[in-house]
């Protein structure tokens, strides 16, 4: 018999797999139970309408809110879409100006950038080496014109977690809208909005071991009451905000997915925070020349995002990818070279940016495979740096920025 | 994306890769890339004065692994070459030989102009007029 490949998945940022718990739930409604949850008129309406209810309490309850606050979407893309553009049509009269982060995912930054062209005046606050906000600056930014703060709760590349309390706190003072792109929190650590002072928050279903194509928005319903346009016409689902047919097994797959969350959340996180660690120390023990980036207190408890330097983030990649799944901060497939725009934000030359490489643990992750892929990027990294030039000169003693670069 | 088996196998076992006595007049370096850009590619040859024809080639490339596997395979093409059969190498020749797909054509641009930059470095140190000129991309 021939012996599979080990394969070890640290790239849970990007996606997580289904629990099979969550694969269960959702198997007879497909189905057993077909019915559209809007059929108002027969059984199968009304079963895959309960399901759906079910769901949302679910998440409700993992977020402490009420259940009519949550909206099902098709993802965290759509919802930051839908609360951005939906917010700022729904006030523009108040005011054209939003503030957010230059570390936010494209969802968010694509979308305030598109809003320009409709007359929105967007503050991209900057980030610290430690990738978090200053809050002084943030409350310098605020004007009679702002009607909202966007800000990501868990940064996706480095698991840097904002001060969202004290976020929430001027947002307050100054009446303005605070809503937040949870996706790389939710259900990983509490996310409670009300607390915090989050009157939108977005996420989707596939990062926290639900299903791929569901998503959430969460829209404060009191104190205050939040509205936004709807950004699809329709039949007017979702309380107006958002038409089209639910995907039922989706969203009671996503409400499972919730559930398992708060009842687990902290021992995973826990669990995970140990080998996370251990996988920093090993590394960054057993090979020169390793950074962590971001802030190490302000953390995701599963993620670790480290360059090695004089080491190309894609290549070094090669040498494991067979058998690791990770991400890279270089994006050197064309000719543009883009080293990652996040990273960047942190303060790191772009020569570090792309030698970068995020790991995501998750609720599956084991020992074992923490072990074997520390083994597999020792190498790996060895590999790379009997390969490089500039590792070399580094090693001579040789000042690398004294050298003639020819660029391209 | 996949890789060609070719780039895999110069990937995971590059050829002459190394370095050779940059101060010996016989010896030529070619420097390309910036670790800004990703990637850094330093090609060296080694020249029978008297025949004018290759006999060493070595290289170290910072980059990803169609920047390597193009250095690997240019090395293998360079040795037994003479400078004017050597700067007669294309870059899409590694395009061809290597399957690399269009994201990753410029990898081997910078092998090409590692190439001329190796001859062209041999030829000034010895006082032979250059001939290597940097591909044009
Ligand atoms: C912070 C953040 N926001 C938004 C998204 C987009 O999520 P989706 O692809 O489910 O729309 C992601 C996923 O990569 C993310 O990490
Ligand atoms: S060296 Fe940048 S993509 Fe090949």
């Amino acid at each position: 018999m021939i012996k599979e490949p080990m394969r070890v998945y640290l790239d849970n940022n990007s996606t997580t797999p289904c629990d099979p718990r969550v694969v269960d739930t959702m198997v007879p409604y497909f189905y057993q139970k077909p019915g559209n949850s809007a059929s108002r008129n027969h059984p199968f309406g009304w079963e895959a309408e309960e399901g759906v209810d079910y769901a949302r309490e679910q998440i409700a309850a993992l977020l402490k809110v009420d259940p009519k606050e949550i909206i099902f979407t098709s993802g965290a893309t759509e919802s930051d879409n839908l609360a951005i553009k939906g917010v700022f049509e729904m006030y523009k009269s108040k005011g054209n100006h939003i503030i957010t982060v230059t570390t936010e995912h494209k969802a968010v930054l694509d979308t305030c950038d598109k809003l320009t062209e409709a007359g929105a005046e967007i503050t991209y606050l900057k980030v610290a080496e430690d990738g978090l906000i200053d809050l002084a600056e943030l409350e310098a930014a605020i004007k009679s014109t702002t009607i909202l703060v966007s800000v990501m709760w868990a940064n996706n590349e480095t698991g840097v977690i904002q001060p969202m309390k004290e976020i929430g706190d001027i947002c307050e003072k100054h009446g303005v809208l605070f809503m937040s792109d949870a996706t790389q929190a939710v259900g990983k650590i509490p996310t409670y909005p009300k607390e915090i002072g989050v009157h939108l928050m977005a996420w989707t279903s596939h990062k926290m071991y639900g299903p791929k194509g569901v998503g959430a928005l969460y829209v404060s319903r009191k104190s205050p009451r939040v509205k936004v346009t709807a950004q699809m016409d329709g039949g007017g689902h979702e309380r107006g905000m958002r038409s089209g047919t639910l995907n039922v097994p989706g969203i009671v797959g996503f409400g499972k997915a919730a559930e398992i969350a708060r009842l687990e959340m902290h021992s995973d996180a826990e669990r995970l925070n140990k080998l996370r660690n251990r996988l920093e120390h090993e590394l960054t023990s057993r090979l020169e020349e390793c950074y962590i980036n971001g802030n190490v207190d302000h953390r995701m408890p599963h993620v670790t995002n480290i360059s090695f330097k004089h080491v190309e983030g894609e290549g070094l990649m090669m040498t494991f990818n067979q058998n690791i799944a990770v991400s890279s901060g270089s994006a050197c497939t064309s000719a543009s070279l883009e080293p990652s725009y996040v990273l960047v934000a942190l303060g790191l030359g772009d020569d570090l940016a792309h030698s970068s490489i995020r790991f995501s643990l998750g609720r599956f992750t084991t020992e074992e495979e923490v072990d074997f892929a520390v083994e597999k990027l020792v190498a790996g990294v060895n590999h790379m740096r009997d390969l490089s030039p500039i590792w070399e000169m580094y090693k001579e003693g040789v000042d690398l920025s004294n050298v003639q670069w020819s660029e391209h | 994306m996949a890789y060609s088996e070719k780039v895999l196998e110069h990937f995971q076992h590059p050829k002459n890769v190394g370095t050779l006595d940059k101060s010996k007049s016989t010896v030529g370096t070619g420097l390309v890339g910036a670790p800004e850009c990703g990637d850094v590619m330093r090609l060296q040859i080694e020249v029978d004065p008297s025949t004018q024809t290759i006999i060493d080639a070595k290289f170290k490339t910072f980059g990803c692994g169609s920047a390597i596997a193009s250095s690997s395979l240019a090395t293998e093409w360079l040795k037994g070459k003479t400078i004017e059969q050597a700067l007669t190498i294309d870059n899409m020749d590694i395009v061809e030989e290597l399957a690399l797909p269009p994201v990753k054509i410029h990898c081997s641009v910078l092998a090409e102009d590692a190439i001329k930059g190796a001859i062209a470095d041999y030829q000034s140190k010895n006082g032979i007029a250059v001939t290597a000129m940097a591909a044009a991309h």
